[in-house]
């Protein structure tokens, strides 16, 4: 049965000071981007044609495949890092949650502009820039939910292991192999699943984008399905589909399924699971002989680096060299501050320029998009809560229907805009409905996942005391079941409103058949800010979107998370 | 003078509450642990036993006070020490003798070396054969015997135990209390002292050499006390239950009582038993010839040896038997009284009462010196409570009335609850 770990970690639900320090820090970062790249004058290169021929695809998927794999290693390196030094100290925590909060509730795409021409303002005239800028987009979409749940991983764990650490003495670097990794392990893979996924959704996006009359485009698989939308050609536009769903399902079952079922190992509770995780591919490797000898070459590998880490730690010296890191850091921090203020103080400029008018339309247009995502919330837990529930509860119903589920769910949203776009233009609702419909794409599915989890995971007992007792209908719903999903649901419903926000700049702002749609909204608005390059309009939206959505977090979603995690626990 | 291998003064912990206040969980702890010594922590529930615990082991700071190790403050020194946990915390993703093995590398042992150790400490904890195993598949015994053998591979001077056998359940807990004791008293493990935390009572006087018992809010020492019956204890033997019980009193009573408490003879314990029933035991074994293996005694009354344990240790008490490999054997003056007529044996067992029976002394002298010779059970009672729980204060003073009524020494008024005496010496009708 599928089991989504918790990975929301529960801050508090006030604004603290930390956290407006945090807003100007992030409105800082981001105008220095917008800043520097602004002043940039650069030189017109041809963009790289894409060519619709299906001979291409082949290439075309494996430039996309590469970009997601190195965009993803470094999200991993990066969590690790992250959640590493923020657990150091309870002064690192205190800066970098929050902020990891912050972050996560930006959309992607503003952070395009920036990216993108900071990139080829380092490597100008060369696709090296606009592919770094690719990577660090997609990037960007896939990191901060692994930093949360390598996080929290080591935030959560029992007090005992890490007395084992210090009584023990183990290293740093035994330590991190011996019981972080592991222990953070299963988290990990579940986020990075939905990460890479993630990567899929935001391809298009990072592949292909216009900037200021600049058209940046990059051969891959999400540049080919956008080029046959521009084109309205649908032939087109089903195979880089129809690849896109079958690299997806490859990879699933060769990478995917043979990690989760791996992980198994590291499942923390003692007791011998009930539901084994199954992978063929893995069973192969684990049959084969040269699969043996490179784990072995890798564990003595492993080995060599303890001891040689255990050698450093023990000497004397090492505790001058930890002095040294601090200062060090004092140092970076302190910079960091100061170009800080300097940007900030370049945002304000960018500020003053915006018209009354255009603030207006921020505001106005937060509310549309506000309740956009509302709606599309609502509806997609009106579907998946009952289907949900249903499967759930029916482990027949489940072995079909579960990886049908899946399959369906693992084709990226964004792909298949472009058809349902066709299809809503002939039904003739404007984009302004039709956007919610695009939301709903691409969220319902953390509902679904997380609302099964959670009926699954209803006890035994509860469900024959409620059959014992007569419970149907309303009741059984009202005594058993809402209060049993209760904090599944609240999972799911916090990573669907965080990605229906970021869906709305994909969904309210499209281009389809050499046309614009657009439908007003916070998203489109930093689309089309975006493409006519009025950074000062793009930053303002962009801020507000991460007030909204970070507000709603905290007075909303996780105020009924720890209600969830107090009183509806089942364990 | 035995050598102080962990020694701490005046050690505070407290923790800040909200509002500026503090919360003082441990105050003034002196306690010093010999070398050789196996000391038991004890305390109720949320003590801050096992934050003491943590403090000795350098896991957790002290907020004021110090901890010398040999000597040296532990701040200076990085003493080998090694934990057991209640929780057993083993890397469920490490095979046992890859958890057992853990800590060895960060005191510069080649793999070999300590892969040779880990399996040694394996083999002693009766693991061999389950090197390769992961924790998943072991039971809960099997499981602490790896966190067991994970901190005795160290090698430590002290090996501290939080808790170890709570999570188990109670067979498996007694089974391993016993190997661990037996392991302890062979030398067979590699370590000076052991500091053993525990809410258990009896878990403490079965293993340790000496009891610390903790008060509550805040933890302060109550009583430092030896435990000096032999190894292997058996719980069901008077001298076991006795400490029990006083360990039970001293962590009862309010801290105030205890140096009084401390001060005090070990007070005799009377055996459960009517006078009929021992009458009628010494009369059946001395026309048997007064000598009997016990079993067979137990077999010909149809009960359990359990059950006759009392009626013979009464016996002995008395005087009137004793045991010796495993028969019960009639004495020269248990003779006499059976072959006594019933005033005969009354003045038998009223001479022996009076010389052998100290509850029963006790009560003769305070009924004599009141003016009225009576007094409340409930005033034998208070003195009873300060060796013995409540219930076997109960039980003694109903023993003692038994067989003082027997002997006619005394008289009980059942109505008002009174002892009183029936003929005051020197005093004629």
């Amino acid at each position: 049965m599928l089991k989504i770990p918790f990975s929301i970690p529960v801050i508090s639900f006030r604004f603290r000071a930390i956290d407006i320090a945090i807003l100007l820090f992030i409105i800082g970062v981001l105008s220095l981007i917008v800043f520097v790249a602004s002043g940039w004058r650069y030189e017109m290169q041809p963009a790289v044609e894409i060519n619709l021929d299906p001979s291409n695809i082949p290439l075309y998927t494996a430039n996309s495949v590469v970009r997601i794999v190195i965009a993803y290693a470094l999200s991993l390196m990066f969590s690790v890092w992250y959640g590493y030094t923020a657990n150091r100290s309870k002064i690192h925590e205190k800066i970098m949650i929050p902020l990891l909060d912050v972050l996560q509730s930006i959309p992607v795409l503003s952070f395009l502009p920036g990216v993108v021409l900071a990139m080829v303002a380092v490597f100008p005239g060369r696709r090296i820039g606009v592919e770094l800028a690719s990577i660090i987009l997609i990037f960007t979409g896939q990191v901060w939910n692994m930093a949360f749940s390598y996080y929290n991983s080591i935030n959560t764990m029992p007090k005992e292991l890490t007395e084992v650490a210090k009584v023990f003495r183990l290293s740093r670097f035994t330590r991190f192999l011996r019981l972080d990794m592991p222990f953070s392990a299963i988290g990990l893979v579940w986020n990075s699943m939905m990460s890479v996924a993630g990567g899929w959704f935001f391809l298009m996006a990072c592949e292909m984008f216009v900037m200021k009359d600049r058209d940046f485009r990059l051969p891959g698989l999400g540049s080919y399905i956008q080029t046959a939308a521009n084109n309205g050609d649908m032939p087109h536009i089903l195979y880089g589909i129809g690849t896109m769903v079958a690299v997806i399902i490859l990879l699933d079952f060769m990478v995917w399924r043979p990690v989760v079922a791996w992980s198994q190992k590291f499942r923390f509770d003692t007791v011998q699971a009930e539901d084994e995780k199954e992978s063929l591919v893995l069973d192969m490797m684990r049959k084969s002989r040269f699969v043996k000898h490179i784990g072995d070459f890798l564990s003595r590998r492993l080995k060599d680096i303890e001891t040689l880490y255990q050698r450093i730690e023990n000497r004397p010296e090492y505790k001058t060299i930890a002095v040294v890191r601090k200062g060090m850091t004092i140092i970076f921090g302190i910079v960091a501050l100061s170009v800080m203020s300097w940007a900030l103080i370049k945002a304000m400029k960018l500020f003053l320029d915006i018209s009354t008018a255009e603030h207006l339309t921020v505001i106005t247009s937060a509310f549309t998009s506000l309740l956009r995502t509302s709606v599309a919330i609502i509806i997609a837990a009106l579907w998946t809560v009952p289907l949900g529930v249903y499967i759930g509860l029916n482990p027949k119903a489940s072995k079909i229907l579960q990886p049908v589920v899946q399959v369906i769910a693992s084709v990226p949203a964004t792909a298949v805009f472009p058809v349902v776009l066709l299809f809503l233009i002939k039904l003739g609702g404007g984009l302004a409905i039709g956007s919610v419909f695009l939301m709903l794409l691409g969220t319902q599915w953390y509902i679904l996942f997380n609302v099964i989890a959670g009926a699954s995971a209803i006890p035994q007992d509860l469900r024959e005391t409620a059959t014992l007792y007569g419970l149907k209908g309303i009741r059984k719903w009202k005594v058993l079941i809402l209060p049993g999903i209760f904090p599944y649901l609240i999972t799911g419903m916090i990573t669907a409103t965080g990605g229906a926000w970021n869906a709305s700049i994909v969904s309210e702002y499209v281009t389809f058949g050499g046309e614009v749609m657009k439908t007003r909204g916070l998203g489109s608005l930093i689309s089309e800010s975006t493409v006519s390059g009025n950074f000062g309009l793009l930053l303002l939206s962009t801020v507000v979107m991460a007030i909204v959505v970070v507000s709603i977090n905290r007075l909303l979603w996780k105020r009924l998370f720890a209600l969830a995690q107090e009183k509806y626990r089942l364990d | 003078m035995p050598h102080v291998v962990l020694e701490t003064r005046n050690l505070k912990k407290s923790f800040p509450m909200s509002g500026g206040k503090e919360i003082v969980v441990l105050e003034d702890i002196n306690i010093k642990v010999m070398e050789g010594e196996f000391v038991s922590i004890l305390g109720p529930s949320g003590a801050g036993k096992s934050t003491l615990l943590r403090i000795m082991a350098g896991l957790a700071m002290p907020s004021a006070g110090d901890i010398f190790y040999n000597g040296m403050p532990l701040k200076s020194v990085k003493p080998k020490i090694g934990m057991v946990f209640q929780s057993f915390a083993l890397f469920p993703w490490l095979s046992v003798v890859e958890n057992a093995e853990l800590g060895l590398k960060s005191y510069g042992l080649s793999d070999e070396e300590a892969r040779e150790r880990a399996v040694k400490m394996l083999d002693i904890v009766g693991l061999d054969g389950f090197e390769d195993a992961y924790p998943r598949e072991l039971s809960g015994g099997m499981r602490q015997r790896v966190g067991i053998a994970r901190a005795l591979a160290l090698e430590p001077e002290v090996l501290f135990m939080d808790e170890p056998f709570s999570a188990l359940d109670v067979l498996t807990a007694d089974n391993l209390r016993s190997e661990v004791i037996d392991l302890w008293i062979q030398k067979k493990m590699p370590i000076k002292s052991v500091i053993f935390v525990t809410h258990n009572i009896e878990e403490a006087v079965f293993m340790s050499g000496r009891a610390i018992v903790l008060s509550h809010n805040p933890a302060r020492v109550k009583a430092d006390m030896s435990i000096d019956i032999p190894y292997p204890r058996n719980k069901s033997t008077r001298e076991f239950q006795y400490i029990v019980d006083r360990i039970y009193t001293i962590l009862t009573k309010p801290s105030e009582e205890i140096p009084f408490l401390l001060k005090l003879e070990r007070y005799q314990f009377l055996p459960h038993a009517k006078v009929g029933a021992i009458a009628g035991l010494i009369e059946m074994v001395h026309d048997k010839g007064g000598r009997i293996d016990v079993s067979t005694l137990a077999s010909e009354l149809s009960m359990e040896v359990d059950d006759i344990f009392p009626l013979m240790e009464a016996a002995v008490f008395l005087g009137f038997g004793e045991i010796k490999e495993g028969d019960f054997i009639i004495t020269d003056k248990g003779a006499v009284f059976s072959e006594a007529d019933t005033l005969q044996k009354k003045e038998i067992f009223r001479d022996t009462a009076l010389s052998n029976i100290q509850l029963i002394k006790q009560i003769m002298q305070v009924l004599s010196s009141t003016v009225k010779h009576r007094m409340s059970e409930d005033f034998f009672i208070d003195i009873l409570e300060n060796h013995f729980t409540t219930d076997e204060a109960w039980n003694q003073l109903e023993t003692a009335i038994d067989w003082g009524r027997y002997a006619e020494l005394f008289a009980y008024d059942y109505d008002s609850g009174e002892l009183y005496l029936e003929q005051p010496a020197g005093q004629q009708q």
